[in-house]
C-alpha cells in the first residue's frame, strides 16, 4: 500500500521557510542576542531533515545538490581565513575588526569581522550534522 | 684528539674498513688486513714502558660533555699499559691464529672481524679511561661485542643461548657497575678516578660508601665469572675458538680484575671489600677446579679453568688490601699477595691463550673436543702435544715454568694472612690457605686430564670425523708464541718485575713502594711442601680418577647454578605473563574499575592528607521552588534509568535530563546554552534510538542492570568523591573571578551584546575554531566508518 503524505509534504513546504529564517535570524542576531553561529546552523540543518522526513533522501539531493562535506571544508576555512586575514594587518591571530557603516538600505550598520568567522561555524554545523545524518540514512 | 685517542679509538675506525676489504678482496683472508693494526698498536704502547717506570702516568683529555664532567680523559699508567699490552699482544697472536682457524669461504669474514675490533677497541678504552663514565660506555660495549661474537655462529641453537645468557649477565652486573659510579659522583663530585682515589678515606665515612662498593663489586664478579656468576662463561664457549682465547681467557674476563684492582684505591681501606673479594675469589677458585674435572668437553675443562683462575687472582687482590693497614713504605711484607695477582695476570693469559688456541687445533683437526673420544694423538700432533704440555704443567704450577712462580707467590700470600689480625682474619683467615691448597689439587688433576686424555692412552679412529694431523704451520706460530713466552717468563721472571708489575702495583696500591723481585728458589718454605704435596696428591687421585668420580653424582642436577639460572628466567617470564593476565584481563568493565578505584583512592587521600576538605555556607545564593522541582525531576530520572527494564525506557528517561538541563539552563538565565541544549539533546536522543533499532536480534532479551556490589561501591565512591571535591573547591575560592573584564568590554572592545557569543568568536575563538575542527573530524570518522565498511563489504 502506497501511503501519501500529502498533508506532511505541504505542511513541511510552509514552516520550512520559516524555521529557515528562524535560524537566518538566531545566526544574525547572535552578536547581540541569544543565538549564534551554531544553533544557527544546527536549526538550519532541522529544516533540510525535515525535507528529509516529509520527501525523500533523493529528492533532497535534488532540491539541494550539495556535499556537505565541502561545506564543513568551506566553514573551516572561513574560520582560519578569517583569523588569518588579521596576520595581514599586523594584527594576532584571530583578531577581530569592526566598524559602523552606512548602507544604502540599511542605514547605519556595523559590520563585523566576527559574523565572517561565525559563518564559519554555521558552515561546519550544517555541514557536520547533514553528513552525519545522510551517511547513517543511506546506510543500508 | 691526541695520539693516545686515535691509538684507543683506531680498532673502531678501522672497523668500518673491514666490510670493503671483505668485499673488493676477497682472494685475499681479511684477516692479513686487520693484522698490522694490533701489532702497530702494541708497539706503541711498548712505547710507554720507561714513562711508566718513572713513576708517572700519562694523561690527556678530550672535551665531550665537559658540562657534566663527562670527558675522555685517556691515562696510561702501570696498571692500564699492562693491560692494554695484554690487550693488543694477545689481540695480534689471535687475529694471526684467526686467519688459520677461520676459512674464506666458509664463514662470514667480515662481521667476525668487525666484531673483534668492536671488542678490542671497547677493551682499550675500559682499561685506559680515566673518566668512570667514559669506561662504563667501553664497559658495556665489551659486554655488547662479546654477545655478538659468542653468537658468532648464530644458527646453532646453543650459540644463542650462551651470548643471551652472557648479555643477562654482564649486563646487569654493568648496570649495578654504573649505579656504584653515580653513587661515587654523588659522594666526591666528580668522574675522574685519579681525582677520587686521593678522596678514599673521606669516601669511607659517607653514607653511600658501602652500597657504591656492592656495586662495583658486582659489576666485576659478573664480568669476571665470578662464583655464583660464572655460570655464563661455559656457556660461552660455544663462541668460535680465538674469541674463546681471547674474550673468554685473556681480555675481556680480566675486565673484572681489572676493575677491582682499578677501585682497590679507593675501597680496599674497608674490611667489607677484603672479606668480599678475597672470599668470593677463593670461592670461585674452589668451585671453578673442583667442577673443570668433570667436564668431557676441552673447551669445557677450559672454562672453568678459567673461572677458578679468575678466582685466585681475585682473591689475591682480595688479600692484598691487607697490606694498606699494615705495610710501611719500607717494609712491603703482606703486598706479595698483590704481587702474585698480577703476575698470575700476565702467567694466565699466557698460558691460557695457548692452550685454547691448542685445543682449537685439536678441534680442527680431529672433529671433536670430547675427551672421551679423542686420545692418542700425541705420534699425529707432536707439536701440538708439547704446546699442550707446556700450558698445562704451567697452569698445574710446575716448575720450571711460569705457573710454579706465581702459584708460590700465591701460597706465600695466602699463609701470610694468617698473621694478620684485622677483620677476624686471624681466625677465619686459616680457610684462605686451606681451600687454596685443595684447589690447588684439582688444579692439577684437571690440567693432566687436559693433556694426557687428549694425548695418550688410545687412539680411536673409529670415533673420530677426519684423520688426524698435524695444524698447519700458521695456526701454531701464535701458540709457539705464547708457550715460549711461558718458558721464557719461568725463567727469566724478573724481566716482568721492574717494567711492567711494580708500575702496576704503585697504580692498585698507591703510597706503598715495590721492589719486585721474583726469585724462583725460595729455600725449604711451607710453599714448597705445599707445591710437592699438591703434585703427590694430584697424580695419585688423577690416576685413581675413575673410582672417585662419582663424587660429582652426588651433587644432583637440579641444584646445578644453571638450572637456578633457568629457571629464575622461565619463572620470571611465566610470572609476568601471568600477572599481566590476572588484571589485564581485556575486559573494559574491570579496566573501569581499575581506572576509577585508582580515582577514588588518589582523591579521596589527597583530600584527607592534605586537610582540604572544608565546607563554608557563606557564599551561596537561596534556593529557589524551581530548582528544587527540577533536581527532584533530574534524580527521579537518573535513578529510574538505573532500574529500567526496557532500553527504551532508558533512552527516553536519558532524553528527560536532557531537556532538565536545558530547563536549568533557562533558569540560571543561560539562553544559548538553553537552545544548543535543547536541539543537540534531540539529535543525541534519535541517535540513540537508531542504535537501538540496529542492535541484533539474537540475544534482544531485555533485561535489568545486573547488580554488583563492586558497581556500586566504585560508582557511590566517585559519586561521593567529585561531590566533596566540589562542595571544597566551592568553599576555598581563592580569587575573584575574571568575568567582570568581559562584562565591561563585550560592547566597548568588541561591538557585540551578546557576551557568550562575544566570547566564543572574539575573545577565546580560538578554542571555537579547533571545537568546529572536532566536530569536521566526528563528521568525517563517521563517514569513513560506514563508507569504507560498505566497501570492503563489496570487495569480499
Amino acid at each position: 500500500m502506497k501511503t501519501n503524505d500529502i498533508i506532511l509534504q505541504t505542511v513541511t513546504k510552509v514552516t520550512l521557510f520559516i524555521i529557515i529564517l528562524f535560524s537566518i535570524h538566531l545566526f544574525f542576531a547572535g552578536h547581540y542576542y541569544p543565538g549564534g553561529g551554531f544553533v544557527g546552523g544546527l536549526m538550519t540543518s532541522g529544516a533540510i531533515v525535515l525535507l528529509l522526513l516529509a520527501f525523500d533522501m533523493k529528492t533532497v539531493a535534488n532540491i539541494l545538490p550539495i556535499d556537505y562535506k565541502y561545506m564543513i571544508a568551506t566553514g573551516l576555512l572561513f574560520a582560519v581565513g578569517t583569523g588569518a586575514g588579521a596576520l595581514l594587518f599586523n594584527a594576532p591571530f584571530l583578531t577581530h575588526a569592526f566598524k559602523d557603516v552606512y548602507l544604502p538600505l540599511l542605514g547605519k550598520t556595523s559590520l563585523h569581522t566576527a559574523v565572517l568567522f561565525d559563518t564559519g561555524v554555521f558552515l561546519v554545523v550544517v555541514g557536520v550534522t547533514m553528513t552525519i545524518i545522510q551517511t547513517i540514512g543511506e546506510d543500508e | 684528539m691526541s695520539l693516545l685517542h686515535l691509538a684507543i679509538v683506531s680498532p673502531l675506525l678501522f672497523a668500518i674498513f673491514i666490510p670493503f676489504f671483505y668485499k673488493y678482496f676477497r682472494q685475499i683472508h681479511t684477516g692479513w688486513f686487520l693484522l698490522p693494526l694490533p701489532i702497530l698498536l702494541f708497539s706503541y704502547f711498548i712505547s710507554y714502558l720507561p714513562e711508566t717506570k718513572a713513576n708517572g702516568a700519562v694523561s690527556r683529555t678530550l672535551s665531550w660533555i665537559p658540562s657534566f664532567g663527562i670527558n675522555f680523559t685517556a691515562r696510561v699508567d702501570g696498571l692500564g699499559l699492562l693491560f692494554a699490552l695484554l690487550i693488543t699482544g694477545i689481540g695480534s697472536l689471535v687475529v694471526l691464529y684467526s686467519i688459520y682457524y677461520l676459512s674464506k669461504e666458509k664463514e662470514k669474514l667480515n662481521t667476525f672481524y668487525v666484531y673483534l675490533l668492536l671488542f678490542m677497541g671497547a677493551m682499550l678504552g675500559v682499561v685506559l679511561s680515566d673518566n668512570l663514565i667514559v669506561m662504563y660506555a667501553f664497559w658495556e660495549l665489551t659486554s655488547f661485542s662479546s654477545f655478538l661474537l659468542i653468537g658468532y655462529w648464530y644458527h646453532r641453537e646453543k650459540s644463542r643461548y650462551g651470548a643471551q645468557k652472557s648479555m643477562m649477565i654482564t649486563v646487569l652486573g654493568g648496570l649495578a657497575m654504573l649505579g656504584g659510579i653515580i653513587l661515587l659522583y654523588l659522594m666526591t663530585g666528580t668522574f675522574s678516578i685519579s681525582e677520587i682515589v686521593p678522596m678514599a678515606s673521606e669516601i669511607m665515612e659517607k653514607p653511600y660508601f658501602v652500597p657504591a662498593l656492592l656495586c662495583f663489586l658486582l659489576g666485576a664478579f659478573t664480568k669476571s665469572a665470578q662464583f655464583p656468576f660464572h655460570i655464563w662463561l661455559p656457556d660461552a664457549m660455544e663462541a668460535p675458538t680465538p674469541v674463546s682465547a681471547y674474550l673468554h681467557s685473556a681480555t675481556m674476563v680480566k675486565a673484572g680484575i681489572y676493575l677491582v684492582a682499578r677501585m682497590s684505591p679507593v675501597f680496599a681501606e674497608s674490611g667489607i671489600w677484603l672479606w668480599l673479594v678475597a672470599s668470593f675469589g677463593i670461592v670461585t677458585l674452589f668451585w671453578g677446579s673442583f667442577s673443570a674435572v668433570k667436564q668431557t668437553d676441552l673447551k669445557g675443562i677450559l672454562a672453568f679453568s678459567t673461572i677458578s683462575q679468575l678466582g685466585l687472582i681475585m682473591s689475591l687482590l682480595g688479600l692484598g688490601a691487607a697490606a694498606l693497614h699494615y705495610d710501611t713504605v719500607e717494609d712491603s711484607f703482606y703486598t706479595i699477595a698483590t704481587t702474585a695477582a698480577v703476575f698470575h695476570l700476565i702467567n694466565h693469559a699466557t698460558f691460557k691463550g695457548s692452550l685454547f688456541m691448542v685445543v682449537g687445533i685439536v678441534d680442527h683437526e680431529t672433529g671433536t673436543r670430547d675427551i672421551r673420544k679423542l686420545g692418542g694423538l700425541m705420534s699425529f700432533m707432536p707439536i701440538t702435544f708439547t704446546l699442550a704440555l707446556i700450558g698445562a704443567f704451567s697452569m698445574a704450577g710446575l716448575p720450571p715454568f711460569n705457573g710454579f712462580l706465581s702459584k708460590e707467590m700465591f701460597f706465600t700470600g695466602m699463609v701470610r694472612i694468617l698473621e694478620v689480625d684485622i677483620f677476624n682474619l686471624d681466625t677465619w683467615g686459616i680457610l684462605f690457605p686451606v681451600l687454596a691448597w685443595i684447589a690447588s689439587v684439582f688444579t692439577f688433576i684437571y690440567s693432566m686430564v687436559l693433556v694426557f686424555k687428549t694425548f695418550t692412552g688410545k687412539f680411536q679412529p673409529e670415533k673420530l670425523d677426519k684423520k688426524p694431523h698435524e695444524a698447519p704451520f700458521g695456526m701454531l706460530i701464535s701458540p709457539i708464541i705464547l708457550a715460549s713466552l711461558v718458558i721464557i717468563i719461568g725463567f727469566f721472571p724478573n724481566i716482568l718485575s721492574s717494567t711492567i708489575i711494580a708500575p702496576a702495583l704503585g697504580v692498585i696500591m698507591p703510597g706503598l713502594v715495590f721492589d719486585v723481585h721474583i726469585s724462583f728458589w725460595h729455600g725449604f718454605t711451607p710453599e714448597l711442601f705445599m707445591t710437592l704435596g699438591v703434585i703427590a696428591f694430584g697424580v695419585l687421585l688423577y690416576t685413581t680418577l675413575d673410582k672417585w668420580r662419582q663424587i660429582y653424582d652426588l651433587f644432583p642436577e637440579k641444584l646445578a647454578l644453571n638450572r637456578f639460572y633457568d629457571g629464575g628466567i622461565e619463572g620470571m617470564q611465566t610470572f609476568s605473563s601471568n600477572l599481566t593476565r590476572t588484571y589485564m584481563n581485556g575486559f573494559i568493565r574491570t579496566y573501569l574499575v581499575y581506572i576509577f578505584t585508582f580515582f577514588i583512592l588518589l582523591l579521596g587521600t589527597t583530600l584527607v592528607w592534605k586537610n582540604a576538605f572544608k565546607l563554608s555556607t557563606n557564599d551561596l545564593s537561596s534556593i529557589g521552588f524551581y530548582e528544587v522541582l527540577l533536581a527532584l525531576i533530574i534524580a527521579a530520572a537518573s535513578i529510574s534509568i538505573l532500574f529500567a527494564k526496557s532500553r527504551l525506557t532508558s533512552i527516553i528517561l536519558l532524553g528527560a535530563v536532557g531537556y532538565t538541563v536545558a530547563l536549568f539552563f533557562v533558569l540560571f538565565r543561560a539562553p544559548d546554552l538553553a537552545l544548543t541544549q535543547l536541539v543537540i539533546e534531540t539529535v543525541s536522543v534519535s541517535l540513540f534510538l537508531l542504535c537501538f533499532y540496529h542492535l541484533p536480534k539474537l540475544k534482544r532479551d531485555e533485561e535489568r542492570i545486573r547488580f554488583k556490589a563492586v558497581n556500586l561501591a566504585v560508582s557511590i565512591g566517585v559519586g561521593a568523591i567529585v561531590t566533596l571535591i566540589a562542595l571544597s573547591a566551592h568553599s576555598n575560592k581563592l580569587f575573584d573571578s575574571i568575568a567582570s573584564y568581559y562584562i565591561e568590554n563585550t560592547y566597548k572592545e568588541a561591538a557585540g551584546k551578546n557576551m557568550v557569543n562575544v566570547i566564543l568568536v572574539d575573545f577565546r575563538g580560538f578554542d571555537t575554531m579547533f571545537e568546529i575542527c572536532v566536530l569536521g573530524i566526528a563528521a568525517l570518522g563517521i563517514f569513513a566508518m560506514i563508507k569504507l565498511r560498505l566497501a570492503r563489504r563489496n570487495e569480499g
